[in-house]
């Protein structure tokens, strides 16, 4: 199969960008001046600046966006404030997770960022659930812009810089159109590193010459998906098709959080009669967070009790550059989920001990 | 048969260079480590060879023992080796079965034997120290070559002993 490019395709193979195939895309997993590790360690310290364009960007209008996009998510749009965005899924009739988003409500549209992976998907979906809504709206795929992620302590003076503003009251989890470099772009504060940071939606004619010029910024450096799982991995933040999947509901997934409040009382979204009693209820499985000895834990890995009865797999796992330790997330059965419980995982074999922490496993720094 | 070994590598313990040629029989015979760490003890009575595997390991079998080790491509491709499963001394090994594994921060590769044989030495050093992989996956570095070039060849060694 023909792997499709994002805009900036030339400029990474230019800076030795090491291109692998994901979920259609050819994209870089590193580059040559700088291994998965060091690249990690440098994003933690100082900026990385990603190309994350194969993300699927969507802009959903018309009148009734709103009443649309709840049967369609668990988040409380209607409560939303202007140009904040929310992390959310895509439920099916079960409350199963077809994906996770980012939902960014404007006053004239929604702004929504799904996976690469799931992107075909995701279009089916929505566009059969606008064929059986009666309401007005409307639904356009963003394929006209880049989409670069600038993540690490340093990316706000970079960005300040470069579009010559005071960027201190722009915070976490909201949006807002700067004009950089004579290009409007649609940058949201958010990230997928747990760092402080960028993602900067960019006119695709001036994705290249923007990211040329964060890359001037001292400690400005390019990463690619290697360091981007391992950063997300410490941040505690889940990766579509590993620790979420159609069989997932968010109450067992950990992210209860994200259903708001109106919409627990409401429901409304599509699997809700499943989801809801969970919150009360309770689950058979829950999404953990592990810090695995001996040899790292990876996806698929069969989690133990004491007793050495199988109970749950590790969805994502391996050595957290951060920590020095070996990090895995995981499913295990209800009861087996609390903090400091103490477990073992099984590793070519070998059971190895583990035990249940808190996530994220390398503290956020988000500018809240 | 093997006898007392006196090896030396970074973690002082001699290490037979790789790809050295032509050093004479050794009155004690050797067993040899390397990065990846194993050495096999295998059947046949090869001479200073070094081959490889599909799989991106290399043997190198001198008097009947091998060192095993993976390739620098293979070191490359994996990116900084963060966690080394060292090969279980004295274990047998069937070739292409698993001696140990190599993991990086993204993957984890298993390693598998080139040939029969018995894990008679294993590298533990890197279990504190895996990126030693990374810094000599094929090279002689775990010792200095400059030793061996000051020892003596057969003759010399002859002339020293003749005059006795």
């Amino acid at each position: 199969m023909l792997l499709k490019k994002t805009p900036l395709y030339d400029f990474h193979v230019e800076k030795g960008g090491k291109m692998v195939s994901f979920a259609g895309w050819s994209m870089p997993v590193q580059y040559s001046n700088l291994g998965v590790l060091a690249s990690h360690l440098h994003t933690r310290e100082n900026a990385s600046l990603f190309d994350v364009s194969h993300m699927l960007q969507l802009r959903l209008s018309g009148r009734d966006r709103i009443s649309f996009l709840e049967k369609l998510v668990v988040a409380d749009i209607e409560e939303l404030p202007f140009g904040s965005s929310t992390l959310s899924v895509f439920t099916n009739e079960n409350g199963g997770i077809i994906d996770d988003t980012v939902i960014c409500k404007h006053e004239d549209y929604i702004h929504i960022v799904s996976n690469a992976a799931c992107a075909d998907k995701d279009l089916t979906h929505i566009r059969e659930e606008m064929k059986k809504f009666r309401g007005d709206v409307d639904l356009k795929v963003i394929d006209d812009h880049a989409l670069l992620a600038l993540q690490g302590p340093k990316a706000v003076s970079a960005l300040q810089e470069l579009c010559g503003k005071d960027l201190a009251d722009f915070k976490f989890m909201t949006a807002r159109q700067l004009n950089i470099k004579s290009s409007d772009c649609h940058v949201t504060r958010s990230g997928y590193t747990g760092e402080d940071g960028f993602e900067i939606g960019i006119p695709s004619s001036a994705s290249v010459q923007i990211a040329n010029f964060l890359l001037k910024y001292p400690g400005v450096q390019l990463a690619g998906l290697g360091a981007r799982d391992s950063l997300r991995l410490e941040a505690g933040l889940c990766l579509y098709g590993h620790d979420l999947d159609d069989t997932t509901t968010p109450v067992e997934a950990g992210l209860t959080w994200t259903i708001g409040k109106r919409r627990r009382n409401e429901g409304g979204f599509l699997g809700a009669e499943h989801v809801l009693p969970q919150i009360k209820g309770g689950v058979t499985r829950r999404r953990v967070g592990l810090i695995v000895e001996g040899a790292p834990a990876r996806e698929n890995a069969e989690i133990y009790n004491n007793e050495n009865e199988l109970i749950g797999n590790i969805t994502s796992g391996g050595p957290s550059p951060s920590l020095q330790k070996n990090v895995a997330m995981g499913y295990v059965k209800q009861g087996y989920h609390k903090s400091s419980t103490k477990l073992q995982v099984k590793v070519r074999n070998r059971m190895q001990k583990a035990q249940v922490v808190k996530m994220p496993f390398v503290p956020t720094r988000y500018h809240k | 048969m093997t006898f007392t070994t006196t090896l030396r590598n970074v973690s002082s313990k001699i290490v037979i260079l790789n790809g050295y040629r032509g050093y004479t029989r050794p009155a004690i015979k050797i067993n040899n480590i390397t990065k990846f760490g194993s050495s096999l003890s295998i059947f046949s009575r090869q001479y200073g060879t070094k081959k490889y595997t599909k799989d991106h390991e290399w043997i190198s079998v001198d008097n009947g023992v091998g060192i095993v080790g993976i390739t620098d491509f293979a070191q490359t491709a994996l990116g900084d080796v963060v966690f080394v499963e060292v090969p279980e001394v004295g274990k047998i090994v069937e070739k292409s079965g698993f001696i140990g594994a190599v993991e990086s921060v993204k993957a984890a590769s298993d390693i598998y034997a080139p040939v029969s044989g018995k894990i008679t030495e294993s590298n533990n050093k890197l279990s504190d120290e895996p990126g030693l992989i990374n810094k000599y996956p094929e090279s002689d570095e775990l010792s200095d070559p400059k030793e061996l070039d000051k020892l003596l060849d057969e003759t010399a060694y002859k002339e020293i002993t003749s005059t006795h």
